[in-house]
């Protein structure tokens, strides 16, 4: 298994912080979504407190971070998702091109961000109405077939399963069906591709050809993804943002955080010292 | 004996039953067979009553062959059984209330599972299981004191002036017969389309729901359009349970069916079901043959149990969407 070997960031992308003074420099770089000052609510229990940070247009963003830091729901504030869960709420403000998501539909809302979860989840139907039931719901007058093919290319898997659109979608093996769940969600056209810990039900080769493909994807669509595996976060994210207990600790490009953090705690983190 | 029973090597089947006995007394094998055994006998126990119905109705059998199931005259005094009323009336009853109850059912399920807040839905599932724990005599004093009199004066009249020209709302309106057996059973088998259907649709799994959901997908078409798919072949057993009880339902159905055997186009009718001529006739049956017949026509209940259950099962097979887990219940 291969890592996809990139070249290191140029020099003059500042370093995204969570200070104030540090996000106004960080302009420069082309923001698709901006998160400001966010605390969520389940119930009475916070789990997301003050956090900031910008989302990198057409760059991989991940977020790492133990278990029960928030990352994850701080996944699902960027779509709303968080919304079906009784008791939830959220405070601040989240833009996407420079527009409150809150104050939008959330249905049309939702389909300019898309979704992979962290269990391949397709559709009891076959591969072909998996891709399509995204462009069927939302009335596309494109030809649907086409897009089919599109989505299914984007996401590599069209090769493997060309001669079978119409088989069942848990025929595929594990890591296929995630990758069908990609293409769902890229059928779309999505702005953002959200993935919440994709590859935790994979084996390593799925794993790296996932990895491979959000490389790609990121010419696509800006991705953000949940992911406890740090070498993955290495390996294909332009940004990472390392939480703990609901903070933002440290936000920055992801060749620095992780050869020099600037705060301890992360330095603990991706050193293996907890979590 | 038990003494010899310490393993030693030796070739062919002595060995084999060697150490299936020592792994007898680890529990594995003990396990397995007690289990097998209470498995096996709800076979034994479908085989046993399949005899005994076979047994019991030998006279009827020999004397009217296939007729029996062909001819509709029942008349106990000049020995002439034929069961066709009475299948006519237990399927036509049986249809009548699942084509009432099954989009009651359903759409209440949905409401419960998938858009009632989770408080309301508990309480009122409570009451659910409180309406299918009802002993069906209950359900038929319902029947004859409420039912009867509102589909004599209000149902069956209205039915009559709209619907009239099909022949099953033709005739005069008595308020007993199979458009109200079938409604009474209706409202017998909702609760358990409601309670099975909701559990159902409760366990579809939550990412489904948020799949949909983030492709755009409103409420209701993440619920009509996923999770309902999702659930069908589980929203489908509930609709057997609900037919299995209707074929055999028995009191209920004797208190407001008519308990007369005929065969008539028109719901209006009075009629008579397979469960209900038993329950009446079998313990004054007035000859032999009577008692035999009797029971000649519980082997057709069973049967078309039996039958109805398979073109179910089929059914589902026939139209499972394209993709369905194989081997998912």
């Amino acid at each position: 298994m291969h890592a996809s070997v990139r070249p290191a960031l140029p020099v003059n992308i500042p370093p995204l912080a969570t200070s104030p003074a540090a996000r106004e420099t960080s302009a420069a770089l082309s923001m698709r979504m901006t998160i400001s000052k966010v605390n969520f609510f389940y119930g009475r229990k916070q789990t997301l407190f003050d956090v900031s940070m910008g989302i990198a247009t057409n760059k991989v963003t991940s977020l790492i971070g133990p278990s029960g830091c928030g990352k994850s729901t701080l996944l699902r504030t960027l779509n709303r998702m968080y919304e079906i869960v009784r008791g939830a709420r959220l405070e601040g403000e989240i833009l996407l091109d420079g527009q409150n998501i809150l104050t939008q539909d959330v249905t049309s809302y939702r389909r300019r961000v898309g979704m992979v979860f962290q269990r391949p989840n397709p559709f009891p139907k076959s591969i072909f109405d998996n891709v399509a039931y995204g462009l069927r719901i939302n009335g596309s007058k494109a030809p649907i077939s086409e897009a089919v093919e599109k989505s299914l290319r984007h996401a590599a898997l069209w090769d493997e399963v060309k001669d079978q659109l119409h088989k069942s979608a848990y025929e595929l093996s594990g890591g296929q069906q995630q990758r069908l769940c990609i293409a769902r969600a890229l059928a779309v056209e999505p702005e953002v591709l959200l993935l919440d810990e994709p590859c935790s039900a994979l084996d390593p080769i799925s794993t790296a050809r996932i990895e491979e493909l959000l490389v790609q994807l990121k010419d696509l669509c800006t991705i953000v993804t949940v992911t406890h595996n740090m070498q993955q976060a290495a390996r294909i994210s332009d940004f990472t943002a390392f939480l703990l207990t609901g903070q933002l600790i440290e936000f920055s490009p992801t060749p620095q955080l992780f050869t020099t953090p600037g705060d301890p705690r992360t330095e603990a983190y991706i050193t293996g010292r907890f979590g | 004996m038990a003494t010899t029973t310490t393993t030693v090597p030796s070739a062919g089947p002595v060995a084999g039953w060697r150490s299936f006995l020592s792994r007898l007394r680890q529990g594995d094998e003990i396990a397995q067979m007690i289990t097998f055994l209470f498995a096996a006998s709800v076979v034994l126990l479908t085989l046993l009553l399949v005899f005994v119905l076979w047994q019991g109705s030998i006279l009827p059998r020999h004397k009217f062959g296939f007729n029996f199931f062909r001819t509709s005259v029942w008349d106990p005094i000049f020995d002439q059984f034929g069961a066709l009323p009475f299948i006519y009336g237990t399927l036509v009853t049986s249809a009548v209330s699942l084509f009432v109850a099954v989009p009651l059912g359903i759409g209440a399920a949905i409401f419960l599972a998938e858009l009632a807040p989770a408080r309301v839905s508990d309480a009122l599932e409570f009451f659910i299981d409180l309406l299918a724990a009802v002993p069906s005599v209950i359900y038929g004093v319902l029947g004859v004191f409420i039912v009867v009199p509102l589909m004599r004066s209000y149902i069956q009249p209205a039915l009559q002036n709209t619907l009239g020209f099909f022949p099953l709302f033709k005739g005069p309106a008595y308020g007993i017969g199979f458009l109200t057996a079938g409604i009474v059973l209706a409202i017998m088998v909702i609760p358990y389309i409601i309670s099975v259907s909701r559990e159902v649709l409760l366990s579809v799994p939550r990412d489904q729901r948020e799949a949909a959901l983030s492709l755009g997908s409103t409420r209701w078409e993440s619920t009509w359009k996923v999770v309902v798919p999702f659930a069908r072949p589980g929203i489908f057993g509930s609709v057997f349970l609900a037919l299995a009880r209707a074929l055999g339902e028995t009191m209920a159905v004797t208190m407001v069916i008519g308990n007369t055997p005929t065969i008539s186009a028109s719901l209006f009718s009075p009629g008579y079901s397979i469960a209900a001529v038993i329950a009446n006739e079998l313990t004054e049956a007035s000859s032999n043959l009577h008692y035999q017949s009797l029971i000649e026509l519980g082997l057709a209940l069973f049967l078309l149990t039996f039958i109805l259950n398979g073109i179910a099962r089929l059914l589902i097979v026939a139209t499972s969407q394209r993709g369905r887990r194989t081997g998912h219940t």
